[in-house]
Parts: C-alpha cells; sequence; structure tokens
C-alpha cells in the first residue's frame, strides 16, 4: 500500500507492507533510528512518538493506520542542534544511562508538558508509567521532568 | 591448613596532579547524541542487501530431534537461506568448555544438534529480505521431536532417576567443589549457640536490558574475515569461545560496537548466536542481522543463577559473634554452561561477606536443568552469596533474640584493619562498613523506628526495617578461574587506551572497553584533562569498541566492576606517557630547556618560569605528524601512546582455594522501611536509604547513577521480577506482561548517601562500581522478616517475595518456621 506521513515536519510517501509496524517503517524505511524497540508488546514504551498530536506506542500501529499522519520523533526535538529545555534537563540530572529509553522517555515527557506545564509529582510519574527504564531507576528522571517543568 | 597469607599488592603512590576534571559532575559527553536520538545501537546499523535472521526455537523443555523439514520455507520468494545444527556441527568445533569433568563432556554448538534442552532453545535458522519474511517463513520449518521429560528443580536434578540432559555427563552434575578455610571443628565446638537453616532459595531472574542482543555480521570473502557490529559487552570472552569453534584466528573476528542499550552481564554470552550469523554471512555470501525479539531474550539469555543453600549451620556466640558456618550451595545452571560453571568460585570473591567470621565450609554444586543456561547478571554469584550471608545474620539475630544492626555491627569488618584478608585470601582494600551503615540508619531515621511501628499499627500495617549489607569486588583476577578448572590458562587482568595528538592537536583517546550507559567517554575524557593541563572539552572519546584499533587486550570490555580501576588506569597511564613525550618535544623545539622545566597548562607545553616561552599541542602534534624534517635521530616521540594497565596479582594456590580474587571492594549498605498489610500480605517500601563507597568517585552524579540503578533493579527482583517455570519447562514470563520490572509508579521514595575510603591499590584511588551485589534484596528480605517478627515469626527463606509469599508467610509461619532451628551447642 501506499501511504504518506509526515514525519518532524518532512513529507514521506513510501510504499508498505500493510501489516509492518510503525515502528519498523520508521526505522527501517525512513531510517529514524532514534526511536527504539524493547519489547514488541506495547509495555515498554522506547517507541512511543507523537501521531497527530497524541502519544502513541508506534509498536502498537501499523504503518498503514498513519497514513495522512503528522509524526514528531525525538529527532524532531531539538531545532538544528539546540536541545530543548527537556533535552537539556535530563542531561544536567543524569537521567539517562545507557539512551536507549530516553527517546521514547522524552516523548512522553513531552506530551506530558505539553497538556501540563507544571505538572506535580503524580502526574509526571503517571505520564511515564508506560517507559520502562532499567538503569537510572526513574528517581533522576523525575527530577528532569520536574526542573524542565515550568 | 597453612596460615600463609596473601601478598597484599603494594599501595600505590598516589600522585594526583592538580585535580580540575576529576570529581566534578561534568556534563556526559554521550548525552547529546543520545538525547537527539542520535546514538548507534546494533539494530541502528544497516547494509545493502543484508538478511533478516529468525530463530525457529524449542517448544519442548526435553526432546529428541527426529527430523527437520525446511524445504517449504527455503521455497519462498525471499527467503535467503537456513542453517540447521546439523551444519553447525560440520561447520564448527563445540564451544570450549571452562569445567573439569562431568561438565567438561558437554558437546555446546551454536545451534541445537540431536536433541533440545529447554523451552526455547534455538534448532533452526532462517534469513529473509524482511524480518517479517523470516518470521513467516520460520513457522514453515517442520521440525518432529520426541518429548522427553524435563526435569526443571535442581534438588529434583540431582535424584538418580532424574531425566539426564547430557549423556556424557553420566548425570546432571556438571561440576562441584569443596571449600573449606579456617577450623570448623573448633568453630562449632567453642560456640554457644548453633543455628541452623534448613534451606534458602535464591531465585531466577536477570537485569532484562531494555535492548535485546544483536549483530549486524559482513563477511569479506576476500580476506576471510567476518565484521560483527554487535552489543556483545565482553567482545574477549566472545572471541575466545568463537574463534576455536570456528577453527579460525582471533584477527578474523573484527568486533565493532558503538552504544549499547543496556548490559548489566546478560550480553556477554552471545557467542552462539554471533557463530550462526558468521555462518551464515558466509554461506549467503550477504550480510546478516539478527535482532533479538523480547520473548527470544527472556526463553534463552543469560539467567541469572538460581541457588540453594542446604543445611546450613552457623556456630554463634551468645551475644551475637559469628564464628563461622559450613553450608551446602546448590546451583542450577539451566540447560549450558556458557560462563559457568565460574559463578562456583565467583562468589568466593566475598567469601565472608562483609563479616570476620573466619571458619567457612561452602561445598559447592552445580546441575544442570532443561531451563535457560545461566550467565553472569549484575552482581554476578556474589549477589548470591551475599544475600545468603545477610539472610543468615538477620536469622541468627532474630532467633537469638538480638538486635540485627547490633549484630552486624559486631561482626563487621573494621575500618582499623583494613586491608583485611579475608580467609580465603582475598584483600579487602579499604572500608568503613559501620560509618556507612551509620549513614544509612540516620538517613531513615532509626531511632524513630518504636514510635513509626507503633504509629502503622495503629493504622493496621506491619512496619518492619531492614538492613543489606554488601560488596562490590571489581577487578577480577582471572586466575581465579583455576580454582574450577586448575587446566586453565587465565590469570590476572588487563585493560588498553591510546592517547594521541594528532595534526591539528587533536587529543583522541581510544578504549577497549564497551560501555553500556556508564560515561566512559566523560570519565576517561576527565582523567585526561586533567594529566594534560587541557579542557575536558577538547578531548575526544572515541565511541564504542573496534578491535581494528588495536586499542583492546584479552579481558577488554566492560563487565564486572573495574572501568574505574582497570579502564581508567590504562587512560592514565598512556596520557602520562602522551605528556612526557610533548615535555620532549617541547624541550627540543623550546631550545633545549631541561624536560623538568617544562609544564603543560591551558593546552600548551611552556617554560615554568617562563610561561611566555610555550609551544600550543596544536604545533607540537602538526611537528610530529607532518612536519617532521630535521628533528633529532634519537627522538623517540610519536605522540600516540598506548598503555596496558595490569593489576598487580599472583596466581591463586589452587590447593588451598586460596589467593586475590579481586583488586577492589567497594562496598553499599542499604536500608529499607516496609510496611505490610496482614490482610492481603500486600507491601510497600515507605522509606529507603542506599550508602555506598567506592573510593575516590571521578564523577559523584554517575556513581549515584550506578546506585539508583542497581537499587532499582534490585527492587525489582525482590518484590516482582522471577523467571517461574512450569513442571514441564514452559516459561511462565516469556515477556514484560508476565515479568514485571519496575515502573515509574513503583519506585519508592530513595536517600542516597556515600563516603569515600581511597583504595590504596589503584593509581587514582578509585574502585570500579555499579553492581550493587544486589543490597536492595537484602534489605527488602531483612524489612520484611523483622515487620513479621510478634507476627508469626516466620523468616524470609527465598529472596523473591511478591505479595502472595508475604500472605503465606503470614497465614502458615509454622512452614518457613520448620526452616530454623537454634540448639544449644
Amino acid at each position: 500500500m501506499d501511504i504518506t506521513v509526515t514525519v518532524n515536519g518532512v513529507e514521506y510517501e513510501r510504499e508498505v507492507e500493510a501489516r509492518k509496524l510503525l515502528i519498523h517503517f520508521v526505522r527501517d524505511d525512513l531510517d529514524l533510528t532514534g526511536s527504539h524497540i524493547g519489547c514488541d508488546t506495547g509495555n515498554c514504551g522506547a517507541c512511543t512518538m507523537i501521531v497527530n498530536g497524541q502519544l502513541v506506542k508506534s509498536c502498537m500501529l501499523l504503518a498503514v493506520q498513519a497514513d495522512g499522519a503528522t509524526i514528531e520523533t525525538v529527532e524532531g526535538l531539538a531545532e538544528d542542534g539546540e536541545l530543548t529545555a527537556l533535552q537539556q534537563a535530563f542531561s544536567d540530572h543524569h537521567a539517562l544511562q545507557c539512551g536507549y529509553c530516553t527517546p521514547g522517555m522524552l516523548m512522553s515527557a513531552t506530551a506530558l508538558l505539553r497538556a501540563s506545564p507544571s505538572p506535580s509529582d503524580e502526574q509526571i510519574r503517571k505520564a511515564l508509567q508506560g517507559n520502562i527504564c532499567r538503569c537510572t531507576g526513574y528517581w533522576n528522571i523525575f527530577e528532569a521532568v520536574r526542573a524542565a517543568a515550568k | 591448613m597453612s596460615n600463609s597469607t596473601t601478598i597484599a599488592p603494594d599501595p600505590v603512590e598516589i600522585l594526583a596532579p592538580a585535580k580540575h576534571w576529576q570529581g566534578q559532575s561534568v556534563p556526559r559527553k554521550e548525552d547529546k547524541r543520545l538525547t537527539q536520538g542520535q546514538g548507534v545501537f546494533v539494530d541502528d546499523v544497516k547494509r545493502h542487501g543484508m538478511g533478516y535472521i529468525h530463530f525457529v526455537r524449542s517448544p519442548y523443555a526435553h526432546a529428541n530431534i527426529v527430523s527437520i523439514n525446511k524445504s517449504k520455507a527455503e521455497e519462498i520468494k525471499g527467503v535467503y537461506g537456513t542453517l540447521t545444527g546439523e551444519e553447525v556441527a560440520s561447520l564448527t568445533d563445540p564451544f570450549f568448555q571452562l569445567s573439569t569433568p562431568p561438565g567438561a563432556y558437554l558437546e555446546d554448538y551454536a545451534l541445537a544438534v540431536g536433541k533440545v534442552r529447554y523451552v526455547g532453545e534455538a534448532v533452526v535458522a532462517v534469513v529473509a529480505e524482511t524480518r517479517e519474511l523470516a518470521r513467516d517463513a520460520s513457522e514453515l520449518v517442520e521440525v518432529e521431536y520426541e518429548p522427553l521429560d524435563a526435569v526443571v528443580d535442581a534438588r529434583v536434578a540431582q535424584e538418580a532417576n532424574a531425566p539426564v540432559l547430557h549423556e556424557k555427563s553420566g548425570s546432571n552434575l556438571m561440576w562441584e567443589g569443596i571449600y573449606e578455610w579456617g577450623d570448623l571443628d573448633a568453630a562449632f565446638a567453642e560456640a554457644d549457640r548453633i543455628v541452623k537453616i534448613k534451606e534458602l532459595h535464591f531465585h531466577r531472574f536477570n537485569s532484562t536490558p531494555l535492548e535485546c542482543d544483536g549483530a549486524l555480521v559482513e563477511y569479506n570473502r576476500g580476506t576471510g574475515q567476518w565484521t560483527i557490529h554487535t552489543n556483545n559487552q565482553f567482545p574477549g570472552f566472545a572471541q575466545i569461545m568463537m574463534g576455536p569453534a570456528m577453527r579460525t584466528g582471533l584477527d578474523k573476528l573484527r568486533f565493532v560496537t558503538q552504544d549499547i542499550g543496556g548490559g548489566f552481564g546478560n550480553k556477554i554470552t552471545s557467542h552462539p548466536q554471533l557463530v550462526v550469523c558468521c555462518l551464515l554471512s558466509r554461506k549467503l555470501n550477504r550480510p546478516v542481522q539478527w535482532t533479538e525479539w523480547r520473548t527470544d531474550f527472556h526463553l534463552s539469555m543469560s539467567h541469572g543463577n538460581e541457588r540453594w543453600f542446604q543445611d546450613t549451620e552457623v556456630a554463634v556466640e551468645s551475644d551475637g559473634t559469628l564464628l563461622g558456618f559450613r553450608t551446602k550451595a546448590l546451583d542450577d545452571a539451566g540447560a549450558w554452561l556458557r560462563y559457568e560453571p565460574l559463578g562456583g568460585v565467583i562468589w568466593a570473591q566475598v567469601t565472608p561477606g562483609v563479616y570476620k567470621w573466619r571458619n567457612i565450609r561452602l561445598e559447592f554444586t552445580q546441575v544442570a536443568t532443561n531451563k535457560a543456561p545461566c550467565s553472569p547478571n549484575r552482581g554476578y554469584s556474589r549477589m548470591q552469596h551475599l544475600w545468603f550471608t545477610e539472610r543468615v545474620i538477620d536469622i541468627v539475630a532474630h532467633e537469638l533474640g538480638l538486635d540485627p544492626v547490633e549484630v552486624r555491627k559486631r561482626n563487621y569488618v573494621k575500618t582499623e584493619d583494613m586491608p583485611y584478608e579475608t580467609p580465603n585470601g582475598c584483600v579487602y582494600d579499604s572500608g568503613d562498613y559501620a560509618q556507612m551503615l551509620d549513614v544509612a540508619l540516620e538517613l531513615i531515621g532509626w531511632n524513630d523506628t518504636a514510635r513509626k511501628k507503633e504509629e502503622a499499627a495503629a493504622r493496621g500495617k506491619l512496619l518492619g526495617v531492614g538492613i543489606g549489607s554488601t560488596l562490590d569486588s571489581g577487578t577480577n583476577n582471572f586466575g581465579q578461574s583455576r580454582l574450577i578448572n586448575p587446566e586453565l590458562q587465565f590469570s590476572g587482568n588487563n585493560e588498553v587506551a591510546t592517547v594521541k595528538l594528532d595534526i591539528f592537536g587533536e587529543i583522541v583517546v581510544t578504549l577497549g572497553t564497551t560501555p553500556q550507559g556508564q560515561g566512559h567517554e566523560t570519565t576517561a575524557a576527565q582523567v585526561v584533562a586533567d594529566i594534560l593541563g587541557c579542557s575536558f572539552d577538547d578531548v575526544h572519546v572515541r565511541a564504542g569498541h573496534d578491535s581494528y584499533w588495536n586499542s583492546h587486550a584479552g579481558f577488554s570490555g566492560t563487565y564486572a566492576s573495574q572501568f574505574a580501576v582497570t579502564g581508567l588506569s590504562a587512560v592514565k597511564g598512556a596520557t602520562e606517557m602522551l605528556a612526557e613525550q610533548i615535555k620532549r618535544l617541547g624541550s627540543v623545539i623550546l631550545g633545549g630547556v631541561p624536560v623538568d622545566a617544562l609544564e603543560l597548562a591551558d593546552g600548551f607545553v611552556r617554560i615554568k618560569d617562563n610561561p611566555e616561552a610555550a609551544l600550543p599541542f596544536m604545533a607540537c602534534g602538526a611537528i610530529i605528524n607532518a612536519n617532521n624534517a630535521g628533528l633529532p635521530e634519537d627522538l623517540d616521540v610519536t605522540l600516540n601512546c598506548r598503555y596496558v594497565y595490569r593489576p598487580p596479582f599472583q596466581v591463586p594456590d589452587v590447593e588451598r582455594k586460596f589467593g586475590n580474587l579481586t583488586l577492589t571492594y567497594a562496598a553499599q549498605i542499604h536500608a529499607a522501611v516496609v510496611e505490610i498489610d496482614p490482610e492481603t500480605g500486600h507491601y510497600e517500601i515507605v522509606d529507603y536509604a542506599a550508602v555506598d563507597d567506592c573510593g575516590i568517585r571521578i564523577h559523584p552524579q554517575i556513581v549515584e547513577g550506578q546506585v539508583m540503578g542497581a537499587t532499582a533493579q534490585a527492587l525489582g527482583a525482590a518484590m516482582h521480577e522471577s523467571f517461574e517455570y512450569d513442571d514441564d519447562g514452559n516459561l511462565l514470563t516469556p515477556n514484560f506482561y508476565d515479568y514485571h520490572v519496575p515502573h515509574a509508579m513503583d519506585m519508592p521514595p530513595l536517600q542516597t548517601g556515600y563516603i569515600e575510603s581511597p583504595s590504596p591499590f589503584t593509581p587514582l584511588g578509585t574502585k570500579g562500581m555499579g553492581e550493587g551485589g544486589g543490597a536492595g534484596i537484602h534489605a527488602v528480605c531483612a524489612a520484611l522478616q523483622d515487620a513479621l517478627r510478634g507476627h508469626g515469626d516466620a523468616i524470609v527463606y527465598d529472596s523473591w517475595n511478591p505479595y502472595k509469599r508475604v500472605w503465606e508467610l503470614l497465614q502458615h509461619p509454622e512452614r518457613a518456621r520448620a526452616l530454623v532451628e537454634v540448639v544449644d551447642a
């Protein structure tokens, strides 16, 4: 099937197998490898993207379902290499170690801060509940999101 | 037993340069790419025309392979080819076994040959144009099995009529050894009381790095060399396993890594899969790519060692002074010995734990079962043993009516006894466990415990406080492998770094390590910048490992808590060589001033008394690399320096099982406060403190990050995570639905603390760290047992305590009580 998607402001037109997952499409066909795969079952959130303004685990969506969609991935956060406040806070607060969960974590936190610029601690924890990190124990991630919040 | 002692390494004189960058939590160099999705992880590497590998795996825990028919799969357009165990057996030799017989008789190949021994064992590999097609085609491979009885319990595996996994070994016994030091008879004769613990069980789990294993392998037909882009975290080990099996020299196995999505030891033993990739890339004459699926990881990769401690007896005086113990450790290795039976000796790095007992006997038995093979997992083998020693402390204290905190303090190795030689010849380099405990207790408000218990009781909750004391032994002496098999020719350790000054003054550092989030690029640059007197920002550390760079040695990799010692000592050595060369060049160019009169500062070599007379690094690099005519013939300066750090080790005494097995001993003392709902067994961690001592900290924030991560993994393991099997050998937790790792909502409040006891044996005063020894598991078990006092007095006998077990401990304390007995000596 032919689909058209706009990812981080760039329009892509591609032929795609009907069964292909959105995450595999973005990683393998568009070569945007910032979003990762950690579980295959929708648990880990490493593949989290913002699709039409909504937070989505992109392993839970077929590429064809994203036809016509506007997609944001981690590669689209920084502009001209200038880190967003959230990305900078992740570095400042050592909220990442191996960095594998980080793209999904950043997308979840970005969506949270858009919806709630000054979230409570409980909101932060809930917003990150769908993203697994095995390195940090989350504590520094909470700190980073708090710091980036207004 | 002889009383002669280990020769402790000579203390290293630490001539620290003026520290500017070291000790600071500078921004990590890795973060810029990793926060922008610009890391390069193994699944990100692509090649033109590459094929995707999918493994056909066994649905049976134990079965003979009757026949394999792959023709339907191979007929499909887009399927490039397959590989079977039979082909593997003709193209390779079995992997080298570390064990003495009977474990030595295992014939372990990259794919199952003739028989499968656990659910998920790889039987056939299929390669196709897309990952979806490879998966589909795998479904069409017809494997006919003849099922056999399976054994999933190590205790049953020992029985005479148990199903046998490896016929050539004769039984399921893989390795056994008796360790005894001191005078057990005297200790038990001297004791006032003997505490007997029938059985304790350390459960099976691992750290489940978020990135699964993988590789992209290319074969160069002209040179016969494979390039293996992978996330294997110990290429040195993988190479020595793969080379002989593949009948090839190690120069033909080029390992390349960049970013690795967590390792925790679980990415050491991917050599079977890498062999499959190599054979297929050669057979199909195309690059092949393998990315493990999450369920494949859970089914088959690197489970942590499950261990039983049986018939334990502890000799103790009435005041809680520990004299000695004897126990039988029964270790469940799973179906193959992929790194085992090294777990049979690694525990001995921490034989007495943090305690002074001098008389110890441990009979170690390792058996095979129809479960996934065990391999290192954060805290490898020491965690199991330290959990055991901590359980013993709490059980002894409670059974004798003593305070677990007091018993710990009474028996801790004291700071004035450092360096302390353990009964088996290990040397604890430095530390102050009692002080760490005080810090931890203060952080959780220990003095207020009685009031908190009452307050919780008023709410219908049972509150308990528990301590977990551990050691994070680092920088292995690989000579300890000889205690497993005296024929093995391994000893010592090493790591490599190169530091060069290039044409335009670039300072370029290359490491032999394979970091998975530990920030090696950052900490290496801190050390270099301080020695060269330049900015941290001017130091460029290459990301990852490439065996083409000649910056590796036999033990290169990132595992077993050692980078701050092995890696950074190599960096220090290479940088000091470079600094000396820059000065010698400066001496020539600046008109023959003595080298001693020069200093390095602000990116210049200059005359100390006349800083105006200075040569920038850029000029030094340009002269040596591109403008060197007329230099003195005897000026031996390359500005490209390679240093191999080799820790000071001796080969252990194999007969006495005695010697220094690791160079440094970082320590962790954790304290947990839990509240149990007695109606349901549900419990929460309401307060938690983790105190760490890893000597000099190069980057405090990275150290704290490791402490936090190790804590989170331990809490997950203590409360939720377990690789559980049914009686037929089916894994019941093959994904993140059933295997619950901690999520954001699960995290308790955490406070961290530290002390710094510099290691006298390492060039930077550092100690390896990061594993944390599972202190959180010990602390949670201790806290639960404390909460249960006065409510049936169950002992906590398992390392895994989900709510259902706590409920059982409350409902049927007599079952746990039956495991413990105190007798007067």
